[in-house]
């Protein structure tokens, strides 16, 4: 085929490769990684999620050319039973197009920057061999988030859903047999079942909505499903809202709603580009494209609508406020992104479904930024704990560093008081401003978008989302605009506390700047944090996106830019990045002093410190509970009735009984033994008996034939 | 006129007492003679049926059987002479290496 | 009674005795001499029945050549007389037993099927004749002849095989 008829055509038969191109990647890594450097295997990664971003980038042009057609591509036949037909088709249009881009984008950027974290984070775990698997899975992620955003149904969304869940499960748990301190602890593989158990309870809502969607509507298919839905509107709407419904415990699960977002802040025990890139910037986002995609479904209901934009801005807001009472320099950005997610999953509840894709996208930049340059400051920060620990060994104690690296053997990354040195706690940090330059200024840059400062891509995308609530539930904007507020603010806490003041440690002290493989995404990142804004400006003959998506979600309206709201929005951030500035930046933190929060909040900040004990409630309501009821289940029901008495006793019992009394006792031992040895004696005694009659004599013999003439003729006269 | 039933009891009266012989005497000499003594009982009975029924192939099998007895007695006797060559003794109740 | 069952009796009588005497004679010289004297009894009741050739037949062959062969072992390998003794203590009995029945059975079905008609006289002249023997030869060599040439090829390995086992080993390994 001609370039220029593919031009013309489009470059739909390439959709497969968004699959094929990471999944050739995985295959070539886990086969011959052993024998790659780690550059290559790199590079090998990159290059096929680069193939993933430029096959999307084309089939984007394709959409773009063709003036937003839906092509379905057919790839491969799947479950085909009598009349049903359940094939593997791509669908490209714009709105997977820009989930395309988005991911593929985004992905091959931590991709890059993963090549130099992962360089450093295998060294200092210890285990350097684990270096390619951590690319294998990460495009095997690539994979399944393609196979979800580009599915043509419901059910192969739901394949994608399933394999992003793994591989955020083998991500999560990638140092499965350490916490995030490098220990010996399962808390890194408790954290990724914690993960995956959770998204099970979503997913199990995902599957029941499937259920119903088939039952009722009669097909996965997108097209189908949305064609056959406004019939079962009018004839029995609670068919939808339960779909819908059901399909929103999937969404709370994978995109961590409440009351299924509890897995989000343990998933930091994954690697920071994991958090980056599946915890934050695309496969938790899936929720929001799930409902976007689903945009036909909640357009019927208005009040499962409701239902969604109230969780979403709970969560928004109830995040933003735990985020405010953490520590830990990712913990904060989880529930951040938490947070955000709620922001998007409110737009997209309110029927804004452009400003949900919208804040989608630039959340996707500047939360990866964040979230990238918060694991450069880790990985500064770890550099500068180690070189001033082997320092001080080399001046201190120079015999004493043997036995201290055979410690390090064991996993153990013990500072010099025997104290374990974590790398990501803020009060760890404070005055990385001068040691590492380069991830402060992208990390100003990342919160200035997530704060929602003008011109930064947050304000527009947050603005969006403000405006359309406004318009149509005012309890959500108020929600949301706190929550904006408390975004601020913590943001600004932790840039106070990060790289602000005086260094709180010696770590700190010796922090080092990240090399370029990790600074220069970085970098595009933060451009794009800054411009991505443009993407969608709300002025009149602005909005590319809307216009872009209006393809696939039919007409749209966009409402004006409100100069009211955005003001508020940005004054309420300046106003809470003063806030954090007059309590942290002012006066610094210093060694051991608690957070100036505590004392005007009290209790509150202690509830904010704790997460508002969710976990302690999960545990009390649901956990304990449920122990407690599967501790009865396995040791009275099962083991103490089934086990012990119907097994051990009835069943055991009575057959050791019969066996042992009726069959051994009598019937074996009495009966067959018994012939049987009779029979063994009888034909001893007989053999003994017969041997005699050898005797050897020939006249003995002559005899016996003798006898048989006697016996035969009497035979034959008594006959 | 004397009925073919007594040279048929004749017959079996020496072939029972040929039989006697063969099992009770110890000397292989005498149970060979004895066996000769059984052979001569049936051929004793062979002539007498071939007279009865006027055909020669009564006699013709007597023939046949004193040949056979002359070729059997050769060997035997023959046998008879190399286990006393090799053992000294023709004692029967000797030679009882003919079992399992 | 006529003159032909007289001398059968008398015949028998003679046989009979003859036999015993064979069979419980303690030497074994006298017991060869014994069945010589049988056998010669048996080749008259084979005149008797009007069998010549098988009488002469009888008396040439067993009486002479096999009786003689016997003699002349007996007297070689020294065993007119064997040790007493006796490991078999209840095979004399029993097979006396078994012989009574047996001739017991024997003459039961003798005389259950008993046929009066089938009597032999004495032989007439013509059957003595070079006739009959001619007749008998006939069939010998028509009928019979390859039973006859199979006997023949037994003399001939009853010989060989009598002078292998009895041939001493060139070289003296016996």
């Amino acid at each position: 085929m001609h370039l220029s008829e593919t031009v013309q055509t489009g470059f739909y038969f390439l959709a497969p490769w968004l699959v094929l191109a990471p999944v050739v990647g995985l295959l070539i890594n886990a086969i011959f990684g052993r024998y790659f450097s780690e550059k290559v295997v790199g590079t090998v990664a990159s290059a096929a999620s680069g193939t993933a971003f430029i096959v999307s980038a084309l089939l984007a042009y394709s959409v773009s050319a063709s003036h937003g057609g839906v092509v379905s591509v057919p790839f491969a036949e799947w479950i085909h039973i009598g009349n049903l037909k359940l094939d593997w088709t791509f669908r490209v249009d714009s709105l997977s197009t820009t989930m395309m881009l988005v991911v593929s984008g985004v992905g091959t950027l931590i991709h890059i920057y993963a090549i130099g974290y992962m360089h450093e984070d295998v060294r200092f775990k210890h285990e350097e061999g684990r270096f390619t698997r951590f690319f294998i899975f990460l495009n095997l992620f690539i994979a399944a988030m393609m196979i979800l955003v580009s599915g043509d149904s419901y059910l192969m969304l739901f394949v994608g859903w399933e394999g992003v869940g793994l591989a955020s499960f083998l991500l999560i748990g990638f140092w499965f047999e350490m916490d995030t301190l490098a220990r010996p602890s399962w808390a890194n593989s408790n954290a990724a079942k914690k993960a995956f158990i959770t998204n099970r309870v979503g997913d199990f809502g995902f599957l029941i909505a499937g259920f119903l969607m088939f039952w009722y509507l009669g097909s996965f298919q997108f097209d189908e499903v949305f064609a056959a839905a406004p019939a079962i509107a009018e004839s029995a709407p609670w068919v939808i809202v339960a779909i819908t419904l059901f399909m929103l415990i999937g969404v709370a699960g994978k995109s961590a709603q409440i009351p299924l977002y509890i897995w989000l802040p343990d998933a930091m025990a994954g690697p920071t580009p994991v958090s980056a890139l599946i915890h934050a910037a695309t496969m938790v986002t899936a929720g929001v494209y799930l409902v976007t995609r689903s945009a036909p479904l909640y357009s019927l209901v208005p009040e499962a609508q409701y239902i969604v934009a109230m969780v979403g801005a709970g969560t928004a807001l109830f995040a933003a406020t735990i985020a405010v009472g953490q520590y830990d320099i990712k913990k904060v950005l989880a529930y951040s992104t938490i947070s955000q997610l709620g922001f998007m999953v409110a737009a997209v509840g309110m029927g804004a479904y452009v400003a949900g894709m919208f804040h989608l996208i630039t959340h996707a930049f500047f939360k990866a930024l964040l979230f990238l340059s918060a694991g450069s400051v880790i990985l500064g920060l770890e550099r500068g704990h180690h070189a001033h620990e082997h320092h001080a060994h080399h001046d201190e104690k120079p015999k004493g560093k043997k036995k201290k690296e055979e410690e390090h053997g064991h996993g153990g990354h013990d500072d010099d008081h025997g104290e374990v040195f974590d790398p990501g706690d803020m009060r760890n940090m404070g005055g990385i401003r001068k040691t590492m330059p380069v991830t402060f200024w992208l990390y100003m840059i990342g919160t200035l978008a997530l704060a929602g400062i003008f011109p930064f891509a947050g304000f527009w995308s947050k603005d969006e989302i403000l405006l359309d609530a406004k318009l149509h539930y005012p309890s959500v904007y108020w929600q949301l605009s706190i929550a904006a507020f408390f975004t601020a603010f913590y943001m600004g806490r932790q840039i106070w506390m990060v790289f602000f003041g005086e260094a709180r440690t010696d770590a700190a002290k010796h922090a080092e700047e990240s090399p370029k493989v990790m600074t220069v995404p970085l970098m595009v990142l933060a451009v794009l944090s800054v411009v991505g804004g443009a993407l969608n400006l709300p002025f009149k003959g602005f909005h590319q996106l809307g216009h872009w998506l209006e393809y696939t979600l039919g007409h749209l309206e966009f409402p004006p830019f409100d100069l009211g709201v955005a003001g508020i929005s940005t004054v309420l951030a300046l106003l809470a990045i003063l806030i954090s500035w007059l309590l942290y930046g002012r006066n610094p933190l210093k060694g051991n002093q608690p957070d100036p929060l505590k004392k005007p909040l009290g209790f509150v900040f202690t509830g904010m410190e704790n997460k508002w004990f969710v976990d302690e409630g999960y545990d009390v309501l649901i956990l304990t509970p449920f122990r407690k009821i599967s501790q009865f289940l396995a040791d009275v029901i099962d083991w103490r009735f089934w086990h012990d008495f119907v097994h051990d006793t009835v069943i055991a019992g009575t057959y050791t009984w019969v066996s042992s009394i009726a069959l051994d006792r009598y019937a074996d031992q009495r009966g067959i033994d018994a012939f049987a040895n009779w029979l063994g004696t009888a034909t001893q005694w007989v053999s003994d008996n017969v041997r005699k009659i050898q005797n050897g004599f020939v006249r003995s013999y002559a005899l016996s034939v003798l006898l048989g003439v006697v016996l035969i003729l009497g035979y034959l006269i008594l006959k | 006129m004397v009925p073919v039933d007594y040279y048929i009891a004749l017959s079996a009266i020496l072939f029972v007492l040929g039989t006697l012989g063969v099992l009770t005497r110890r000397n292989p000499l005498i149970i060979f003679m004895s066996i000769e003594l059984m052979l001569n009982a049936a051929n004793l009975a062979f002539v007498a049926f071939s007279s009865v029924y006027q055909t020669f192939n009564g006699q013709i099998f007597v023939f046949f059987v004193i040949a056979v007895a002359a070729a059997e007695v050769a060997v035997g006797l023959a046998l008879i002479v190399e286990i006393f060559k090799s053992r000294r003794n023709i004692n029967i109740d000797e030679l009882n290496s003919l079992k399992g | 009674m006529n003159s032909d069952l007289i001398v059968f009796l008398v015949l028998s009588l003679v046989a009979i005795s003859s036999a015993l005497g064979m069979l419980f004679s303690r030497n074994a010289v006298y017991s060869a001499l014994f069945l010589v004297l049988n056998f010669i009894t048996v080749a008259v009741f084979y005149l008797l029945l009007g069998a010549p050739f098988i009488a002469m037949s009888q008396i040439t062959v067993y009486a002479g050549a096999i009786m003689v062969l016997f003699l002349f072992v007996i007297m070689l390998l020294g065993a007119e007389n064997l040790a007493p003794g006796n490991s078999l203590p209840w095979q004399k009995p029993l097979a006396g037993l078994l012989s009574t029945i047996l001739a017991v059975e024997a003459i039961y079905i003798l005389f259950s099927r008993a046929r009066s008609d089938a009597v032999i006289t004495a032989p007439d002249a013509s059957l003595n004749t070079m006739e009959s023997l001619r007749e008998m030869a006939m069939t010998l060599f028509s009928d019979y002849l390859l039973p006859f040439e199979v006997t023949s090829i037994l003399l001939l390995v009853a010989m060989v095989g009598a002078i292998i086992l009895t041939r001493r080993e060139k070289g003296g390994q016996s």
